[in-house]
């Protein structure tokens, strides 16, 4: 038993775990939440997912030493350009989301492109991008338009797959988040490309020269968070009948927080999809759980902002575990 | 001996950065189941030269030979590809990796079919515990341990292993011990003795005479880029290649120096007192 607890700490995920125990814990004592009430409620788990989709693919980009922060832009792009295509010129919903992923794979291409052609950090070339894209949607919401909301009306079978409620509270997109970290979690942590990834946030320079394509790794990554966006973006229109030129600003700093507490080294080369997933569940439970409590809900930024201290103060000393870490599994045997 | 074709050889390389020479004049050999030890103080242009050796700079004049025939690298890639690895001081290039996995970076074996093909963990772990074994470092037992959590010794050994694994015919051992106590560095010399048992061509680039002279066959003095000295085993004493690696100043005379200085420097303060 002993044994077992070791190796859960020495996990990536170990501190993430821990942080969301506390969390919920926290809030069963301090702030009277009836624990059934709140896990049965779907606000959170709704929250939880559509951040959970974009923090995965954010994750792994960190893991592989890089960070995408256009995101944010990429999430009102989706559903701007889904809301545009279908919605404002009512063309089919399909060529509506073929053109919000399409955006999200032509940006995710400039911001890939640009990070291993230059050597720009891809904070600010993301930061480049975030701020480029705002003012494309802005401004081409605006010319095809004239507004800066427009209306959609989606047909049963896009409601059913990317906007249903079940049960009348819970996003369907729920659903797609699970599905995406099932398959995110197999690649990263069973195929090779994972170890890839890996050795790209640990050593570039060392991966390039072991053979591994860093430049097209890094590019597939770029595409998929910001894919990952704006297809949440394009979920959300469809959900909502309607697109805004706003919002998603809130995503860049979620995601982060949410993939640090998560277990994912900010400098890259260590974290897992599992930690993540249970980041964001924190980060969800803490921002939208406190709704179920006493506490007045202005206290939930101090709440995260410690959590995530606290967190990362753990993952730090697991990690000096894992590093010290003999195995004391195998008995000394003649 | 004489007849023998080296494996690696330099022909009157020179390398310039712009206008300022690094290299000058060099010519070295070395060939399978020897250690060729590159002495130098800081600054004397190991770095470059081993750089030169990888495949990571050109030279600018002179010529690289394999096994008897001229070539070049263009890539660092290339030079490892055909049978030249580097070690560098800390060894294994990613502490937060499992041995398994680190070993084995973009060779992944795995088992499975089509896209359900699962990196074989157990089976990477137990070929780089068995390689790394099999250098005598037995402590090393578990492949999933991360590779920062390893000695410094240890790291060596790992890189090492896994450098003639993956069929490495040239060792380059960049300061391997500059960094280690003096147990661990007597393992990473007894690992050295191993590699060149095994008939591989070792270039050991050190500053400690000692570590040089307990594994070298062959031993180069590099002074400000070019080649100061080159000798054989027992050619000379310990005291003659410390010599040389100062810059030819004895260092009797260096004492001699440090001594009048400090004479002077306490004179000065009693004058003043």
């Amino acid at each position: 038993m002993n044994m077992k607890m070791g190796h859960f700490l020495r996990r990536p995920e170990a501190g993430s775990i821990i942080s969301l125990v506390a969390v919920v814990a926290f809030y069963v004592i301090f702030g009277g939440v009836d624990l059934v009430n709140m896990m049965g409620a779907a606000s959170w788990v709704n929250f939880a997912a559509n951040l959970g989709i974009v923090a995965i693919p954010v994750g792994l980009l960190m893991i592989a030493g890089e960070l995408d922060i256009s995101i944010g832009a990429m999430i009102p792009a989706g559903s701007m350009t889904t809301a545009v295509l279908s919605g404002h010129f009512g063309l089919p919903i399909a060529v509506g989301m073929i053109g919000a992923i399409g955006f999200g794979v032509l940006v995710g291409l400039v911001n890939g492109f640009l990070t291993v052609r230059t050597t720009v950090p891809s904070l600010i070339i993301t930061l480049g991008t975030l701020v480029a894209a705002q003012g494309i949607v802005l401004s081409a919401s605006v010319l095809l338009t004239g507004n800066a909301s427009v209306a959609l009306d989606a047909p049963g079978w896009a409601k059913f797959l990317f906007g249903q409620l079940i049960g009348g509270s819970h996003q369907i997109i729920i659903l797609w988040w699970v599905v995406l970290a099932v398959v995110l979690a197999f690649v990263v942590h069973k195929s090779r490309f994972g170890n890839w990834i890996f050795a790209m946030g640990g050593d570039r320079v060392s991966a390039r020269n072991a053979g591994i394509p860093t430049d097209r790794m890094t590019i597939m990554l770029f595409v998929l968070s910001a894919t990952a966006a704006t297809f949440v973006g394009m979920c959300q229109a469809i959900l909502f009948n309607s697109a805004q030129v706003s919002g998603g600003m809130n995503f860049i700093f979620n995601t982060i927080v949410s993939v640090v507490v998560g277990g994912v080294l900010l400098t890259g080369g260590f974290g897992s999809v599992i930690g993540i997933c249970f980041g964001t569940l924190t980060f969800a439970i803490v921002s939208q759980g406190i709704y179920f409590t006493d506490i007045d809900r202005n206290w939930s930024n101090l709440i995260i902002g410690v959590t995530l201290m606290i967190a990362v103060a753990l993952n730090e000393s697991f990690r000096k575990l894992a590093l010290g870490a003999v195995s004391k599994t195998k008995k000394v045997t003649g | 001996m004489a007849t023998k074709i080296p494996v690696l050889e330099l022909q009157s390389v020179d390398k310039s950065f712009g206008p300022i020479d690094v290299l000058h004049d060099i010519s070295l050999q070395v060939n399978e189941g020897e250690v060729l030890c590159l002495l130098g103080d800081n600054g004397a242009g190991k770095s470059t030269l081993i750089k030169t050796l990888a495949g990571v700079h050109k030279p600018t004049r002179g010529k690289i030979l394999m096994n008897g025939q001229e070539t070049t690298f263009a890539t660092p890639r290339e030079a490892a590809e055909r049978g030249i690895a580097t070690v560098h001081q800390f060894g294994g290039t990613f502490p937060l990796m499992s041995i398994g996995r680190s070993f084995f970076v973009g060779v992944e074996p795995t088992k499975g079919w089509g896209p359900f093909k699962v990196y074989d963990r157990k089976r990477a772990n137990e070929i780089a515990v068995n390689a790394v074994q099999s250098f005598g470092i037995t402590r090393i037992d578990d492949g999933d341990r991360l590779v920062g959590g390893l000695s410094g010794g240890e790291r060596q050994a790992l890189a090492i292993a896994r450098a003639v694994h993956f069929g490495a015919k040239v060792l380059i051992l960049d300061e391997p011990t500059a960094a280690l106590g003096v147990k661990q560095a007597a393992h990473v010399l007894r690992i050295v003795n191993e590699a060149k048992r095994r008939g591989l061509a070792v270039i050991f680039i050190t500053h400690q005479v000692m570590h040089a002279m307990a594994v070298g066959d062959h031993f180069a003095v590099l002074i400000r880029g070019a080649i100061a000295a080159d000798f054989r085993k027992g050619e000379r004493t310990r005291e003659e290649i410390t010599d040389l690696m100062a810059g030819g100043e004895t260092m009797a005379d260096l004492e001699v120096q440090i001594d009048s200085q400090l004479a002077a420097q306490t004179d000065h303060a009693l004058s003043r007192a």
